[in-house]
């Protein structure tokens, strides 16, 4: 079973978790996902490939703490191991020469951005990128981001950065001051990916997004992840989970994402009852 | 997709011919005349009461005791020139293990078992045997009424595995040569067993984390308990097989990645994992479902023990499994035994035509399932939170019959009704799955994205890769997967230099 190497709380609710898995090291490209299981009882969780290390054969992800699966996961430590972990999943993120890309990222998204916005960055583009956070606080991987982008914000609603605006506005306000943006990258909750959609749908700045929908198997197998993109159901762990967010049906994708709202809080309950008595 | 008719090769026949003149059998023979033989009844399958089991998951069937087996195997006259070993896909010598239960040696017909076949214990329970071994019988042409092979085959595994001692058979020593099978379904198990015994150094790569493919996804508990599956993929790893799960080929690592490794030969057994859609409007409503995601989540994930498992899955009281095979009979059963008070079959055809198991069927009715024939849906309905609340059906009556030979169903204008729902299954089939095509260039595939053999041999078009199962038949059965695993092995066996004799 593979062992974790490190797993540490970044900022509260957001965990990073490095594993040994070389065979995914070894394969593991930007914009990929591993999916993993913390224990026997638990859920398949898909998450993004935050880094790698061919060397050590390590992948790291980060993941923002939730239901079940993800709260087990979060109490887990370095030698721990994991039933499942496996991957890489999913197509790689397209990277190319564009120009200038704005990378926008907010959540666990700051960690599953980074390595696009690296591997933008060493194909030549200028990195603007985007942190979104509630609160100052919840900031992590920040000098990660400044050694690899050419302009570095962060938007954090009390404002201790540079500014308080929920992303898209900062967006809109970039835009607005007429520097040609190429391209838009966008990780994060599915919100922050709609509004960063949104927001350069007039200019028809192509805007990538990686999504998250329910997933089970993460080989094309089940269907759970289906969404619609541009009149077609897609498969988000085979045909993506990169897509074009100006193609997305998005009030579907939000709805389908709450199938099991009410399973989660049982299950959570049910758990927390069980150890925490 | 074209496949060859089925006959024994000389090696078979002989060793059929042998099995025939040992002293044992010509006393067996003679102990009971065959009009006798005609008078014992067929042993009936004890099952669990239809009102009981179909709200748990405790196995349907119980399995012959020892007596009824004698009194089954009693049953079958040893013919000559028995033809329901050329029925079986895998040519398993069933007059061999029919006698060796008929004179009491349990253990040794499930030895005889395994010398052929590696699962028993899961052929017993999910072959279709009425179709192929069943359907040649003698017995069952003479008097209606076949021998209950498939009984026979599970009562003779079970008892090795439950009341007597699993013995490992003779390995020779080991060619170094290593082969890689992609996938620890029914085809790739098989292969695996097949070569392991040769002396090959045998590798599965399975992308979920536990092996059984489709047997461990789909099947469900109460035909085909995994705690059995488990145990015939155990007895592959005591015979040296090496198995690694959560290793998906195409993306962990490609065929060429692997070849790099040192593997030279590959047997492709990924099966059919994309599921089919109607593409009618609302189809990605919640609470509609694949039945590979159903039973995916109930059977593997085990969300039918939710909330002790982490993975959730919906409960309806009203639920629509469209679709007339096995896959649809299975997800209707799990759908009332997860509480629907109405769990209903809507099946665009007539019940003739329905492609699943006469079993599967009769059981599911006895459980309380209903069935709408003739009837297909053409929307689904949702409430304001995107949930699925109702789906329109139209009516079909049977026109000409089609390729398949089956009456195309021809839609009733004007015939359009609501019926209400909490939940549906889509179990209308599934194509093969793209991931390894895509990734191993060089790999042909036929317009259906399945992988294209040779059927003498299973060959790819590429060189020492094979292939099998519903990855190149798109949607078919495990005993004819296993089947396809049988040809390849011995076919690969040939191409790593191996003797024809062996086999």
């Amino acid at each position: 079973m593979p062992k974790i190497i490190r797993r540490e709380r970044l900022v509260p609710n957001l965990h990073l978790i490095e594993v040994e898995a070389p065979d995914v090291a070894r394969k593991s490209k930007p914009g990929q996902f591993i999916i993993i299981m913390p224990d026997e009882f638990g859920e398949r969780i898909p998450l993004s490939i935050a880094d790698w290390d061919v060397e050590k054969g390590t992948v790291t992800a980060v993941f923002l703490v939730i239901g079940t699966s993800t709260n087990k996961l979060s109490r887990l430590n370095a030698g721990d191991k994991v039933p499942v972990f496996v991957g890489p999943l999913g197509k790689e993120s397209e990277i190319k020469k564009y120009g200038t890309v704005i990378c926008a990222g907010g959540c666990f998204g700051i960690g599953a951005i980074y390595p696009v916005a690296r591997a933008l960055k060493e194909a030549g583009n200028k990195i603007i990128a985007l942190m979104d956070v509630k609160a100052n606080y919840l900031l992590y991987w920040e000098d990660k981001f400044r050694a690899i982008s050419d302009e570095f914000y962060v938007s954090s609603r009390d404002s201790y950065y540079d500014c308080k605006d929920y992303i898209p506005t900062v967006l809109k306000n970039i835009l607005k001051k007429g520097e040609t943006i190429d391209r838009v990258v966008s990780i994060g909750c599915t919100y922050l990916m709609y509004t960063c959609a949104e927001a350069t749908r007039a200019k028809k700045i192509d805007t990538v997004v990686s999504l998250n929908p329910i997933m089970v198997d993460g080989t094309g197998m089940c269907g759970a992840c289906r969404l619609t993109v541009d009149g077609k159901t897609k498969f988000a762990c085979v045909d993506g989970p990169d897509f074009d967010g100006h193609l997305v049906d998005w009030k579907e994708l939000f709805s389908r994402r709450k199938s099991y709202f009410d399973d989660e809080i049982q299950s959570l309950c049910h758990w927390e009852g069980k150890n925490f008595p | 997709m074209t496949e060859n008719k089925k006959t024994l090769s000389s090696e078979q026949k002989e060793e059929l011919k042998i099995g025939f003149n040992l002293e044992w059998r010509k006393e067996l023979r003679k102990a009971i005349p065959m009009k006798e033989r005609m008078k014992i009844e067929r042993q009936k399958m004890p099952e669990r009461d239809p009102n009981v089991r179909n709200k748990d998951f405790l196995e349907v069937n119980c399995g012959l005791d020892a007596e009824a087996a004698v009194k089954e195997a009693q049953r079958c006259w040893d013919c000559a020139n028995p033809q329901c070993v050329v029925g079986c896909p895998v040519g398993i010598d069933i007059p061999g293990f029919i006698k060796l239960i008929e004179k009491g040696d349990f253990e040794a017909s499930a030895r005889k078992l395994k010398e052929t076949n590696s699962l028993p214990a899961i052929c017993g329970r999910v072959c279709p045997q009425e179709t192929q071994c069943e359907v040649v019988c003698s017995v069952g042409k003479a008097t209606g009424i076949p021998v209950a092979i498939g009984n026979l085959e599970r009562f003779a595994a079970d008892y090795e595995r439950e009341e007597g001692e699993v013995k490992l058979p003779k390995i020779p020593a080991t060619t170094r040569h290593k082969v890689a099978v992609i996938g620890a379904g029914p085809s790739g198990l098989t292969v695996a067993g097949d070569l392991v015994k040769l002396g090959h150094q045998v590798t599965i790569f399975e992308a979920l984390h536990v092996a059984g493919g489709v047997l461990v996804y789909g099947i469900p508990e109460f035909r085909l308990p995994n705690k059995t599956l488990q145990a015939e993929v155990a007895y592959l790893q005591d015979l040296g097989v090496e198995l690694k799960t959560s290793f998906v080929v195409g993306m962990t690592a490609s065929l060429d990645d692997l070849k790099v490794q040192g593997y030279e030969a590959f047997y492709i057994g990924s099966g059919a994992g994309l599921p089919s859609f109607m593409r009618i409007p609302g189809e990605n409503l919640i609470g509609i479902y694949s039945a590979n995601e159903y039973l995916t989540r109930v059977n593997l994930m085990n969300a039918y023990k939710f909330p002790e498992y982490d993975t959730p899955v919906f409960s309806g009281k009203r639920v629509a499994v469209m679709g007339g095979g096995n896959v649809a009979m299975d997800s209707v059963r799990i759908a009332k035994r997860m509480g629907a008070e109405m769990a209903a079959i809507v099946y665009r055809r007539s019940r003739t035509e329905m492609p699943a198991r006469a079993e599967e069927v009769h059981h599911a009715e006895e459980e309380g399932i209903e069935f709408h024939f003739l009837t297909t849906p053409t929307r689904f309905i949702g409430d304001d939170n995107g949930c699925v609340k109702a789906m329109e059906c139209l009516k079909m009556k049977l026109g000409e019959p089609d390729e398949s030979g089956r009456r195309r169903p021809v839609p009733i204008e004007g015939s359009e009704f609501i019926m209400e729902i909490q939940m549906a299954v889509v179990a209308i089939g599934q194509s093969p799955n793209p991931l390894i095509p895509k990734t191993t260039p060089g790999l042909e595939v036929g317009k259906w994205g399945n992988i294209e053999v040779n059927w003498d041999t299973m060959e790819t078009s590429m060189k020492g890769v094979y292939a099998g199962g519903d990855i190149i038949r798109g949607g078919a059965t495990v005993i004819l997967a296993m089947g396809d695993g049988k040809i390849a092995a011995r076919e690969i066996h040939k191409y790593l230099g191996g003797l024809d004799k062996e086999f």
